[in-house]
């Protein structure tokens, strides 16, 4: 009898010990929630031990070179393929061995090709990603095995692999012909559009982690600033009479409500930019020329609700993440109506918000750190790759059955790089 | 920056397209050019003159205006909906496009089919009435006022303590004044508050009124003696009934941290979150607004310059963030101009440390705390009177500094009183009206009719003879204007 009593007391002590390790971790500075989206509560998951990465050797033209041409890639916001490349060649799902893999990753940098004012310009990709595509499928079997089916490529430009900054002669272009089955991982998503294909990965924008780290400022900081946006609302240079830009959304946001008291809107660029967004309950991210922005990170990072207008938009992670939950989506059409739509908002959504937006995976989602720490966006690619898992059976070909057409798409891409 | 690099990405690029877009797309698209892209190519081209010659983009307004099928494209368009302009832009949007498409309709058709964002020119939306309106922005107000209290609970203070503010007062012209500006920044401290006023000369209606409009939780006792007209005098006396407020506190045994408050001195906000860090005794850095009778008949230029920083009493700090010492203030450059009697208009004088300087956790005035530390001393047993709280604490090294150790001035403090013998009236209220009425001799208001309607002369008449430096002021006012 003593013995049980000692055990049942063990057995008390313990769980005590337990709830009382739970309730620690959840008593921290700030109350949050968990942040499940479609796929579950998927955002702090490990891709460790799910799958297996092989990494294929290029020669250093395609990436080294590019890079040591032009070291401003690292910065802009088309940084996450160079540090992609970097982390996986670390990384504890790379794998040495091809037979074993579950995907494969092709490194070539097609977005650092930059003019002197740090555009990329995107005329040289198609010709750039098609060489790399032949090298690969001539020197390892694994390409033609499934004709890229379990490849996955990183492509954040503007548009994605329709390689190009302009929206018309993107869809004009389609997604690159070769890469017609393998993943893709871009920042560009839009509903029913011809360069977002099924089954891509969105991530967001790149955004310097450390930089936006030196600007945080006390939380107890009061939240004074109702909605706050810096930025253009007419692009004078290329669309003079508005319209076109933003698809005429941004010049509603300026006519609409510049003389509101309520709207911290206008185009200086101030030195407090990261501060004031620190300071906003709300922060407005439009479509520019393109529908994503490092806006919406930005926002993430520093607890501004994002308000997203770019109709049929699909936000980074979106099956890990409930956008819907976490921001305010408003249609363009809407745009005239938004201090009715965001004063109607009840404060106890609003509040919630802000607690998942407090919820430091998520913001750890949207960053890429070097080097990369659990839960980043590195971590939620390979998580979104993980979940494609197991690839289907007709993924792989049968022996000399060929599905993609090598020689379709414009006749300056077939010209060799 | 990350602004400026998006708007030169967005600014440039385009300019970009327009530039090279020619060489290569004629690289990039199919060498055949059909006739239709020949004939729009044509079209371009006599539209640029056009414009060259009249001075604006000609050809977009022409092809809107032959394509449109709703008026729906212009600058300040009223609101529509999505449906017609998806209609109207499935035409010529394809038209409007800059550059030379020839085979674009059929593939845009196939992408729009699908989705409603087509890619082209919209209109851009404008409500009938593009102005705040008040009961949104009254509403945007609460939700960031609710915002703001939810980030007080999360990240302000956990346990807040009671303020316990002590007051020394006495009736004289500019109570009213400066009791009003303490009263309501107690008002606006989102802690619990005990309000401590300790009146010399006995109770009075006049400071019960005053308080009483506050709201506050008060405790207005009085003190039996009446305040002389020196300031050395004056110190003393305070300090006695801050002594006897502080007995008070002992005996309904009040729970709290204990500040004081001099009526003529400015709070920040700020102070009352900060104050709540300490433990048991802190100390806070006291901005002193010594210079504020105006010695404008002796405009020294050394003076001037001495006198420009703001000095400031409070803790000094080591580069580890410990008590090093103390700032006191400086009182000799002001030595020979000092006042003595209350209403000198020679510059007033700190003490060495204030007593607004510090707060004090109530528990060490209690008779019997426990966990009272031993350095404190009891106030019975206080052999005469302290010049400052410094002298409750028998070793002064245990003082907390706050406010970023000492760095944040939180407190402002000033002296400035009235002449001994100026009148006011009760209350500051004119009950009935005086009997003697003076039309002014200049008005105030030039443009004002020379005539004043009879029932204006009384209110015209009051002002005259109520304070005398009144009329200096608008007689300066009016010479300004002429």
């Amino acid at each position: 009898m003593e013995i049980w009593k000692w055990v049942l007391f063990g057995i008390l002590f313990l769980s005590a010990f337990v709830v009382k390790i739970e309730a620690f971790k959840l008593g921290r500075s700030q109350p949050t929630e968990r942040i499940s989206g479609s796929a579950g509560d998927v955002l702090e998951d490990d891709p460790v031990g799910r799958l297996k990465v092989f990494v294929y050797e290029l020669p250093s033209k395609y990436n080294k070179k590019i890079l040591q041409k032009d070291q401003r890639c690292l910065n802009h916001m088309f940084a996450a393929e160079i540090y992609m490349h970097r982390f996986l060649l670390s990384s504890p799902v790379r794998t040495l061995n091809p037979e074993e893999a579950d995907w494969f990753y092709t490194p070539v940098y097609t977005t650092c090709d930059l003019t002197p004012n740090g555009l990329p310009l995107p005329f040289k990709s198609p010709r750039m990603m098609r060489s790399a595509i032949q090298l690969i499928s001539s020197n390892w079997p694994y390409w033609n095995r499934t004709e890229g089916a379990d490849h996955f490529f990183l492509v954040p430009h503007d548009f994605g692999a329709c390689f190009h900054y302009q929206e018309e002669k993107a869809i004009e272009r389609g997604i690159l012909p070769l890469l017609q089955r393998a993943t893709l991982v871009q920042t560009f998503g839009q509903r029913n559009h011809v360069c977002l294909k099924e089954g891509s990965i969105t991530i967001p924008p790149y955004a310097p982690p450390q930089k936006m780290q030196t600007h945080l400022i006390p939380e107890k900081t009061p939240r004074s600033i109702f909605v706050y946006f810096r930025g253009l609302f007419y692009d004078v240079g290329n669309d003079p009479e508005g319209g076109y830009y933003a698809r005429g959304a941004r010049a509603a946001v300026w006519e609409n409500f510049k003389d509101n008291p309520l709207f911290d809107i206008s185009t200086e660029h101030p030195t407090t930019y990261y501060e004031d967004m620190q300071r906003a309950v709300f922060c407005l991210c439009p479509l520019g020329w393109a529908p994503w922005s490092p806006r919406l990170v930005e926002a993430v990072i520093f607890g501004c609700i994002p308000v997203i207008i770019a109709d049929d938009i699909v936000l980074p992670f979106a099956d890990a993440i409930p956008w819907e939950e976490i921001g305010v989506f408003v249609d363009e059409k809407d745009v005239p109506n938004l201090d009715t739509i965001l004063t109607s908002i009840p404060p106890e959504v609003i509040l919630r918000k802000q607690r998942l937006l407090a919820n430091p995976s998520m913001k750890q989602a949207m960053l890429f750190p070097q080097p990369a720490q659990p839960g980043d966006a590195f971590h939620q690619v390979l998580n979104g790759l993980a979940r494609k898992l197991p690839h289907d059976k007709s993924v792989y070909l049968k022996p000399g059955e060929r599905v993609l057409n090598w020689t379709a798409g414009p006749v300056g891409d077939l010209k060799p790089w | 920056m990350k602004v400026s690099a998006l708007q030169q990405s967005y600014l440039n690029r385009r300019s970009y397209s327009f530039r090279s877009s020619g060489p290569l797309d004629s690289s990039s698209d199919s060498a055949v050019k059909s006739p239709a892209a020949i004939f729009w190519l044509v079209l371009h081209g006599l539209c640029c003159l056009i414009s060259l010659v009249l001075g604006f983009r000609f050809s977009r307004l022409v092809f809107f205006f032959l394509f449109s099928t709703s008026s729906t494209n212009f600058y300040a368009s009223p609101f529509r909906s999505t449906a017609e302009l998806a209609n109207a832009f499935d035409v010529h949007s394809v038209l409007s496009t800059n550059s030379i498409t020839n085979i674009e309709l059929p593939l845009l058709n196939k992408t729009v089919a699908n989705s409603r964002v087509v890619v082209g020119r919209h209109g851009i939306r404008i409500r009938p009435w593009p102005h705040p309106n008040p009961t949104e922005v009254i509403k945007a107000h609460r939700i960031i006022e609710r915002v703001q209290k939810e980030q007080r609970l999360q990240f302000g203070v956990t346990d807040a303590r009671t303020v316990i503010v002590i007051t020394p007062t006495y009736a004289r012209t500019f109570q009213a004044l400066h009791l009003t500006g303490v009263m309501h920044s107690l008002m606006l401290v989102p802690y619990d508050l005990v309000w401590i006023v300790v009146e010399a000369g006995g109770v009075s209606n006049e400071t019960a009124s005053l308080i009483g409009k506050s709201g506050l939780k008060t405790i207005h006792v009085g003190f039996n003696q009446r305040m002389p007209n020196s300031w050395d005098e004056r110190n003393k006396l305070e300090s006695k009934m801050r002594i006897f407020a502080l007995r008070i506190v002992r005996e309904k045994k009040l729970d709290g941290i204990v500040m004081f408050a001099d009526d003529s001195n400015m709070h920040s906000m700020e102070l009352f979150d900060e104050i709540q860090n300490v433990k048991w005794f802190g100390a806070f850095s006291v901005g002193i607004l010594a210079n504020s009778i105006n010695t404008d008949e002796t405009a020294d230029q050394k003076e001037e310059e001495e006198t420009s920083r703001m000095p400031v009493q409070g803790p000094a700090c080591d580069s580890s963030n410990m008590l090093a010492g103390w700032h006191t203030f400086n009182t000799l450059p002001f030595a020979g101009k000092i006042a003595v009697y209350i209403d000198d208009r020679v510059t007033v004088l700190p003490r060495k440390l204030e007593w607004s300087g510090f707060v004090l956790n109530s528990r060490l005035l209690w008779k019997d705390g426990g966990d009272k530390p031993e350095w404190i001393k009891d106030i019975d047993m206080l052999a005469g009177d302290i010049e400052s709280p410094l002298g409750l604490v028998k070793d002064p090294s245990v003082v907390e500094p706050l406010g970023n150790c000492g760095r944040q001035v939180l407190l402002w403090w000033l002296r400035v009183e009235a002449r001994a013998d100026s009148k006011f009236p009760p209350r500051w209220i004119i009950d009935p009206p005086l009997e003697i009425t003076v039309p002014s001799k200049r008005t105030p208001w030039p443009d004002a009719p020379p005539e004043l309607p009879a029932n204006e002369i009384p209110v015209m008449g009051i002002e005259e003879p109520i304070v005398k430096h009144s009329t200096k002021t608008r007689t300066s006012r009016s010479k300004r204007r002429s």
